[in-house]
C-alpha cells in the first residue's frame, strides 16, 4: 500500500508557496504605487526606462507588425476571395490586428525583449549588492531603481501596440492593395465602416495598457526576488518571459470576455 | 548616452506612437459613422422587424439620410414601433413607403424609404402607416417547402 501523505504534503507545501509569492508580488505592486509620487516627479529616471524599454524595442516592434499584416493580408484575401468578397480585407485586418494581434503580439515581443533586460538588470544589481548599498545610503532601492522601470513598461506598451497595429494594417494594406489589387477605395472605406473608434481602437489600447501593468510588474517583481546567484538571475529571467506570456494571454481572454460580447 | 540625445529619442519614440494612435483613430476607425447635426424623427410600425438594430441606417434610394433611434414593443396593438432620427435636410412625403431590407444576403438590416407621390411631407412626430417588414428567412423556407409539398401532391 502506498503511503499518499509524502505527495500530498508536497502538493501542499507547493501551494502555500505560490500563495505566499502571490502575497508577496501584491505587497510589492502596493509598494510600487505608494512610491510612485515621488519617483515621478524625478521624470528623467523614467525618461531614460522608456527609451530603454520603448525606442530600443521599436525595430522589432515594427518589423513583427509588418510581417503580421504581410501574412493576415495574404491568407485574408485567399480566404475572403472564396466568398467573393475580397474588398472586406481592409476590414479583417485591421479588426484582427486592432482587438487581438496587436495588443498580444506586442505584449508578448515586449515582454521577451524588454522584460526580460529588466528582470536581468534588477537581478544583477541584486546579485551584486547595489541594491543593498542604496539601502545603506538611505536611498529606497524601489523609489530609485523599480518605480521608474514600471513606469516606463506601462507607459511604453500602449504606444508600441498602437504602432505595431499601424504597421500591420500597413503590411495588410501592401499586400491587398499594392500587390493583388484590391480596389484602394472599398479597402479603406469598409474598414472605416467596420471599425468604431470606442469600441475597437479604444479596447485595444485598453488591452495593451493591463497587459503592459502585467508584464513590468512581473518584470520588476522576478528581478527584485531573484536569486542572488547567476543561476537564480538566469531562472528568474525565464520565468519573467513564462510568466508574462501565461499572463497576458489569460488577461486577453478575460478582457476580450468584457469587452467584445457582441451588439444588442 | 548624453541626456539631450535621450530626450530627442524618447521625444521620438512618443510622437511615433501618437501618430499612430492618430492613424488608428482617424483613418482607420470612424467617430461613430457621420455625425448628423440636426434630426428630425419619424415613428413607424413593422409586423415583424426581424434583425434590425437601434443604430442602423435608414437608407432612401441608397444613401444613408437617417438612424435608427430606438426600437419598443407596442403591447396593444403586438407590432413593433420603430424610431428614426431623419436628417433634417431631407423631407419625404405623407405616403413614403418603410420597408427593412437586408443589405447584401447576409449584411444588416436597414429601413429603405420609398417616397411617395403626396404634396404634404412629412414632419415630426409623423407617423409612417405603410409598412413592409422584414423577410424572414425561415418563413420563406417554409412556405417554399409548403407549396412544393402540394405540388407533389397534386400531381398524385
Amino acid at each position: 500500500m502506498l503511503d499518499p501523505r509524502p505527495f500530498l504534503r508536497r502538493l501542499g507545501a507547493l501551494v502555500l508557496e505560490k500563495i505566499a509569492r502571490l502575497g508577496h508580488a501584491s505587497r510589492f505592486f502596493v509598494a510600487v504605487l505608494l512610491n510612485s509620487g515621488a519617483t515621478l516627479r524625478r521624470y528623467p529616471l523614467t525618461l531614460r526606462e522608456i527609451w530603454f524599454s520603448g525606442v530600443l524595442s521599436l525595430i522589432i516592434i515594427l518589423v513583427s507588425g509588418l510581417f503580421v499584416g504581410l501574412v493576415l493580408g495574404l491568407q485574408g484575401y485567399e480566404i475572403l476571395q472564396r466568398y467573393g468578397s475580397a474588398e472586406q480585407l481592409g476590414t479583417m485586418v485591421a479588426l484582427s490586428l486592432l482587438r487581438e494581434l496587436g495588443p498580444v503580439v506586442a505584449a508578448l515581443l515586449f515582454a521577451s525583449r524588454a522584460g526580460s533586460a529588466i528582470t536581468a538588470e534588477i537581478g544583477l544589481m541584486k546579485t551584486t549588492e547595489q541594491l543593498k548599498a542604496m539601502d545603506m545610503m538611505a536611498v529606497d532601492p524601489i523609489a530609485r531603481v523599480v518605480v521608474p522601470r514600471f513606469w516606463g513598461g506601462v507607459i511604453t506598451m500602449p504606444l508600441l501596440a498602437a504602432m505595431f497595429s499601424s504597421m500591420g494594417i500597413f503590411g495588410g494594406w501592401f499586400i491587398g492593395v499594392v500587390v493583388i489589387g484590391v480596389d484602394d477605395g472599398s479597402f479603406w472605406s469598409q474598414m472605416q465602416d467596420a471599425v468604431d473608434f470606442r469600441y475597437d481602437v479604444w479596447n485595444g489600447v485598453v488591452k495593451s495598457f493591463v497587459f503592459g501593468v502585467a508584464v513590468a510588474l512581473i518584470a520588476v517583481f522576478e528581478g527584485y526576488d531573484a536569486d542572488p546567484t547567476a543561476e537564480g538571475v538566469s531562472r528568474a529571467i525565464t520565468r519573467t518571459v513564462v510568466t508574462s506570456a501565461l499572463a497576458i494571454l489569460a488577461l486577453d481572454f478575460v478582457l476580450t470576455s468584457f469587452m467584445f460580447r457582441g451588439t444588442s | 548616452m548624453n541626456r539631450t540625445t535621450l530626450d530627442l529619442w524618447v521625444g521620438f519614440f512618443v510622437a511615433l506612437g501618437m501618430a499612430a494612435l492618430l492613424f488608428l483613430a482617424l483613418k482607420v476607425g470612424s467617430f461613430s459613422g457621420v455625425q448628423m447635426e440636426q434630426t428630425y424623427q419619424l415613428q413607424a410600425k413593422f409586423d415583424n422587424i426581424g434583425g434590425l438594430k437601434v443604430r442602423g441606417p435608414v437608407k432612401s434610394a441608397g444613401v444613408v439620410v437617417g438612424r435608427v433611434a430606438d426600437i419598443r414593443f407596442d403591447p396593444d396593438t403586438y407590432e413593433a414601433v420603430v424610431l428614426l432620427n431623419i436628417d433634417s435636410r431631407y423631407t419625404f412625403p405623407k405616403d413614403t413607403f418603410a420597408s427593412i431590407y437586408t443589405s447584401g444576403l447576409l449584411g444588416d438590416q436597414y429601413v429603405g424609404l420609398e417616397p411617395g407621390g403626396d404634396e404634404r411631407k412629412l414632419v415630426a412626430g409623423d407617423t409612417i402607416f405603410k409598412t413592409q417588414s422584414a423577410v424572414v428567412l425561415e418563413k420563406l423556407v417554409s412556405q417554399f417547402l409548403f407549396n412544393k409539398a402540394a405540388e407533389s401532391q397534386d400531381q398524385q
